[in-house]
């Protein structure tokens, strides 16, 4: 049968206009950008700037490596707690679910500058472990959520005949469940690391502009340095591209979307 | 067996009991600085953590916009920003949501691989970084010639939460009967009429929470408001609180505003979920 809905199709090509012009083009821009000088001329001067600028380069690695502790760290606190939650041992487990989720709707500067005055009244140092506390406690409930969702939606029968056939609780977590629960981890992973590997306002605040992260180089290539910074901060924004390009393509993308959807 | 015995069984009870100190730890540590911000909005003092006496006199200062104690006036620029906050959020969400429906229907009627590449474009906003979408809409409007303001932050914003309005809408289409559509056009709707009066009843659910979803992502953005602001003197809550904590010394009546703010939201949940409960509850009967 024929789809009466069918000429609709035409009511998405705004949509399309608009993400053409608004997203694609846009994104192209920091391309061109980054290959040419302040006259438009092509150059790669961009590059070499920032690779013979080892304090630049060693940013970028700090930047990952904190990013990628980070994410560590969230999936080892996470995993537990999503797994304790969906296990029901709780009466209500949705009620716990919104508990983690709720954070997220404080603002996340505020949040951090709450984390910061913690800190100070604990008499803690700000620095290096403030900034993974406070990464950390920010997307903490990324972590948590998709892999909850995925442990939630899983086939408790397969755990039945796990133990029907002589597995013990340890096989059953091992060879059924951790298995089972991987793409939730695979989308938590991408949804901690983007955002912290990018992250450039709460690292100023956690570490009082001691340490500085790949995400505060470029702001302030476009800011303090006024127009003639704008081609080398467009290059190191392209290297931030391929990078979340890279962590988008390891991660189920069409998953992580829809588990931030519902 | 049950769902629930299934699990649980040969759970000890100290195991359980472990897992629920484990959550209610890192609960804890979650709330912090949350509980921190709201008890210390009923003290006057100007920095965190200095309590100096019980008293509702941020929250006062926070309605009359005037300090008695201090004999200033609370930072103008605060309610300009909550207003831009709010109107920002308000006209973005309209917008996405009018935008993102209207592609919904649009991509669910395209054929597999059209539908396949626009959803893949629909996910690059979502994917993207907010100091990529940032700088990527900055240099556009550099490109273009457009000086920054009120329209490029708005603009900004639609492009960031449009994608989420039509992952809401397409699950309604895709689980919508069609048939229902043509049964009213085959008596006698004309096609606006079965649009109205039979697809967007069928939509609203999904266009409510996808309104409701750019709210908050709006409100709560910082960093591609940032760079496509320009230096005009425009500010949302979010950017003014970078200004002013990056001046040191955050302004003292944020912290009742954020308290009301979380009691709100607090409240909505509390009353969607309740809801959405009782609904669940009703279909299974």
């Amino acid at each position: 049968m024929k789809n009466v809905l069918h000429h609709r199709r035409t009511w998405a090509w705004p949509y399309l206009l608009f993400l053409v012009l608004l997203v694609v083009l846009p994104l192209c821009l920091i391309g061109i950008y980054a290959f040419t000088d302040m006259d438009g001329e092509f150059t790669l001067k961009n590059f070499v700037m920032f690779f013979n600028k080892s304090e630049a380069v060693n940013t970028l690695i700090y930047s990952i490596a904190i990013a990628m502790i980070t994410t560590i760290i969230c999936l080892l606190l996470g995993y537990p707690a999503a797994y304790i939650m969906a296990m029901k041992s709780f009466r209500t487990p949705e009620v716990m679910a919104l508990l983690f989720i709720l954070p997220m709707w404080i603002n996340f500067l505020l949040r951090t500058i709450a984390t910061v005055e913690l800190f100070h009244m604990l008499n803690l140092p700000l620095g290096e472990g403030a900034l993974l506390f406070g990464m950390t406690y920010d997307f903490l409930p990324f972590m948590i959520y998709p892999i909850y969702n995925t442990l939630q939606k899983m086939d408790l029968s397969l755990i039945e005949a796990a133990r029907d056939l002589g597995a013990n609780r340890f096989q059953v977590f091992t060879k059924v469940i951790l298995p089972l629960s991987v793409p939730g981890i695979y989308s938590g992973i991408v949804m901690v690391f983007m955002p912290t590997v990018s992250t450039f306002a709460i690292s100023e605040l956690l570490t009082l502009n001691k340490i500085t992260l790949f995400g505060s180089l470029i702001q302030r290539s476009f800011g303090e340095g006024g127009i003639t910074m704008w081609n080398y901060g467009a290059a190191l924004s392209l290297l931030m591209l391929i990078i979340i390009g890279a962590t988008s393509f390891f991660g189920n993308q069409d998953e992580a979307s829809e588990n931030m959807v519902r | 067996m049950g769902k629930k015995q299934l699990l649980s069984e040969k759970r000890s009870f100290l195991e359980r009991a472990l897992g629920r100190g484990y959550l209610y730890l890192l609960l804890f540590v979650l709330y912090v600085p949350i509980v921190l911000i709201i008890i210390f909005s009923f003290t006057q003092s100007k920095v965190l953590g200095n309590w100096t006496g019980f008293t509702f006199s941020l929250y006062q200062n926070l309605f009359t916009g005037y300090d008695l104690n201090a004999n200033v006036r609370v930072d103008p620029n605060l309610y300009r920003a909550i207003g831009y906050t709010g109107l920002i959020a308000v006209a973005a969400a309209a917008i996405s949501t009018f935008l993102g429906t209207l592609a919904a229907i649009g991509i669910y009627n395209m054929n597999a691989r059209h539908r396949k590449g626009m959803m893949f474009l629909n996910s690059i906003p979502m994917i993207n970084p907010d100091i990529l979408t940032g700088i990527s809409l900055f240099l556009l409007f550099v490109f273009l010639g457009i000086s920054r303001g009120l329209a490029t932050v708005l603009i900004a914003h639609v492009v960031f939460c449009t994608p989420y309005v039509v992952l809401s809408v397409m699950p309604r289409l895709t689980q919508m009967n069609p048939n229902i559509y043509e049964a009213a056009l085959d008596l006698g709707a004309t096609p606006m009429q079965a649009l109205r009066k039979v697809l967007l009843p069928e939509l609203r659910p999904g266009m409510i929470s996808g309104f409701i979803l750019s709210l908050t992502l709006s409100i709560d953005d910082f960093g591609v408001t940032f760079f496509t602001k320009g230096s005009g003197g425009l500010e949302t809550l979010s950017t003014f609180i970078y200004a002013d904590a990056r001046k040191g010394g955050l302004t003292p009546e944020l912290r009742p505003l954020f308290s009301l703010i979380f009691l709100t939201i607090l409240v909505l949940l509390i009353i969607t979920n309740v809801r959405a409960y009782r609904q669940k509850n009703k279909l299974n009967q």
